[in-house]
């Protein structure tokens, strides 16, 4: 695909987005209430207003292709750029999806393990060392001084036991 | 003037207390360390950091931030020296001069110019808040809700006029960081507003740190992975030959430069107060002006020292800039204080002019906090030199999980919803998506942190003025500001027009 055509794309997409917005702004009052002043929809709704008429003029300049990006015949993501960042989109997408499942203590090990030795093809030891390292460091950081509790799914009755050692 | 310097001994006072101290430190450290990191900058470092701070008090914690967002400015030169790729974009215009002086074997030198060049922009720019800032805030005092909406109006206009990014996608991005910030509730009524696809996640609104996080994080880290992927993986790291003996020699030499530093320190300040400029575009038309007072303009881009110092002069000088209109007026002069303000708001601190009232102490810490981060960065910035070259050597792939974990858990911390962490990771990659298209994203994050102060005021003053949009023109303050953002507004425009007139004319 080339930047020309993703640029007509994602315009189109905005632009589509900005309807939805502004009818999703509809559902409080956009008028004037008496004595009340703008409705709660207003502010929203006459701002997704403008984002669309900045996609219609975004597709104007396709069309008579002004600019560099809407004359620009380069592919817009290189298949081997695509390939790393593709890769790390998903692994991100399936740790967070597993935060909730086993838990952030299961999900960010996997994440360094995939990252560290696959990506960038470092040793085991090494790789191994800081997929332990780090989370711990996370645990007494966020949890210990901090007191944010991260999700555990899964993984909640192991923790239990550690909680009572420090709270 | 004599009230001035005995608020900025109190706030010395509080800088003084030690754990303000160590946070300075620290702060001065990490700031180094990611502005060298090639790809990231202040910005990056701030909204991936903020969530860190909740663990101290707001004065602390600015302050910590504070001095990541200076370390970061002198950071970002060492990696445009050493590696030709500059650390942050602010940086840009070091590499011009900073990487012919690496290759010809005096990296040292061009690394002390640009430390040395930096401490004197931050010292020149933060004398000058000290006394510019309390008279602002005075007159500021005054402003009620139609000023108010008339300043942002102008800190969004000068996005447009002076941005010199597509006009349509600077208008997108403003607007579509106005309307998420309103996803939540209808502030006055109190009603759901925006709750999308009727998620029960939006109802708490959109916080901007998962807006910053996801597009300085998670985007620009996705970003960053292309480049390296482009780049092949490697990268040619220039060597310096640091000893104690060369750096003096350096230091003396750097004296015969003082009218260019002096020359970038103004220019950076002035230019860092404006809200859409900051620091890139200063460090850029300081170094053009540089070469253009030079008595050897044929040096610039052959490794004059001078085409070092004024850059870096300059971006320091307009990172200390940015600070004045965001803790005077409460408009952000920068991505990074527009961060900055959205921390001051979680902490409950109300940004505007009362804030020099009301947290006389806050204030003045931070202010002074200045001083002491500009001085700690210089020693640390010289004294560890060779450290920092060497860990210019990490490799991304170690690096990269790391901070992408970091914006993770950073995404989580503030409202501890899994929902947020999603948010965040589709406005990263649709943030990187977007990016290069060039749709410009920092008027984005601006905006989602103005829009909670922006509506408010566009309210209240229809309401005083019945529904008259004369209101904004009418008043002493908000009129001429008003006036001033619709000629930034349409700038653009008239300069079409000229161009076009012009073009008929010589035809």
């Amino acid at each position: 695909m080339s930047v020309r055509t993703a640029e007509l794309l994602m315009a189109l997409l905005m632009g589509a987005f900005s309807i939805y917005l502004m009818s999703k702004s509809t559902e409080l009052e956009i008028g004037w209430i008496e004595d009340e002043g703008p409705g709660g929809g207003a502010w929203p709704f006459w701002l997704s207003t403008i984002m669309l008429i900045s996609c219609i003029g975004i597709i104007v300049n396709w069309v008579r292709k002004h600019g560099p990006i809407a004359n620009s015949q380069k592919t817009y993501i290189e298949s081997h750029v695509l390939l790393d960042v593709g890769a790390v989109t998903i692994a991100l997408i399936v740790t967070v999806a597993l935060f909730s499942y086993i838990g952030v203590y299961g999900a960010l090990p996997l994440f360094l393990i995939f990252y560290l030795r696959f990506m960038g093809k470092h040793s085991w030891k090494f790789t191994v060392g800081l997929a332990v390292l780090i989370p711990v460091i996370i645990f007494f950081f966020f949890e210990i001084t901090l007191k944010i509790i991260l999700p555990k799914g899964i993984s909640e009755p192991l923790f239990l036991p550690l909680y009572k050692m420090f709270f | 003037m004599t009230e001035i310097l005995g608020l900025l001994a109190n706030g010395f006072l509080v800088v003084f207390e030690p754990q303000n101290l160590m946070l300075i430190i620290v702060g001065c450290g990490l700031g180094l360390f990611i502005g060298a990191m090639p790809g990231l900058g202040s910005v990056n470092g701030v909204a991936i950091l903020l969530p860190l701070t909740f663990l101290v008090p707001p004065t602390g914690a600015i302050i910590f931030l504070a001095a990541i967002y200076y370390g970061a400015m002198y950071g970002g030169a060492i990696s445009s020296i050493m590696l030709g790729i500059p650390g942050a974009s602010t940086a840009v215009a070091t590499t011009f001069d900073g990487r012919p002086l690496a290759k010809n074997g005096l990296a040292d030198k061009a690394l002390t110019a640009a430390a040395v060049a930096s401490f004197v922009g931050g010292s020149i720019s933060v004398v000058l808040f000290t006394f510019f800032a309390p008279p602002l805030a005075h007159v500021a005092l005054v402003f009620g809700a139609p000023e108010e909406f008339a300043l942002m109006m102008l800190a969004f206009a000068t996005f447009v006029g002076l941005g010199n990014d597509d006009i349509f996608k600077t208008i997108f991005s403003i607007c579509i960081g106005l309307v998420l910030s309103a996803v939540g509730f209808d502030i006055i009524s109190g009603e759901p507003r925006l709750v999308l696809w009727d998620i029960t996640g939006f109802l708490h609104g959109v916080n901007f740190l998962v807006l910053a996080i996801g597009i300085y994080g998670i985007g620009e880290m996705i970003w960053t992975v292309e480049e390296h992927t482009l780049g092949g993986g490697k990268s040619m790291l220039s060597e310096a030959n640091v000893t104690v003996k060369r750096t003096m020699a350096n230091l003396r030499e750097l004296v015969s430069t003082w009218k260019t530093m002096l020359m970038g320190s103004f220019l950076g300040y002035f230019v860092g107060i404006l809200p859409a400029a900051g620091a890139t575009p200063g460090s850029l038309m300081s170094y053009g002006i540089a070469k253009q007072m030079s008595k050897e303009p044929e040096k610039f881009g052959h490794g004059s020292v001078e085409g070092v110092v004024a850059p870096e002069a300059a971006n320091n000088a307009a990172s200390t800039g940015s600070m004045l209109p965001m803790l005077t007026l409460g408009i952000p002069g920068s991505p990074t204080t527009a961060i900055l303000l959205g921390g001051m708001v979680i902490w409950g601190l109300e940004p505007g002019p009362r804030l020099f009232v009301d947290h006389s102490k806050f204030v003045w810490g931070l202010i002074a906090s200045l001083y002491a981060a500009n001085l700690f960065s210089l020693i640390i910035n010289i004294a560890f030199i060779p450290a920092f070259i060497k860990i210019l050597k990490t490799p991304f792939t170690i690096l990269a999980p790391i901070i992408f974990i970091l914006c993770l858990i950073g995404g989580y911390a503030p409202t501890q919803d899994m929902h947020d962490v999603w948010l965040m990771l589709a406005f990263g990659v649709v943030g990187y998506l977007m990016r290069k298209l060039d749709y410009p994203l920092a008027p984005a994050v601006l905006a989602i942190v103005l829009g909670p102060l922006a509506e408010p005021a566009l309210r209240q003053s229809l309401i005083i003025s019945d529904g008259s949009f004369s209101i904004f023109f009418t008043r002493t303050y908000a009129g001429p500001i008003m006036i001033i953002a619709l000629i930034l507004l349409f700038l653009p425009l008239l300069k079409m027009g000229y161009d076009k007139l012009r073009n008929k004319k010589a035809a």
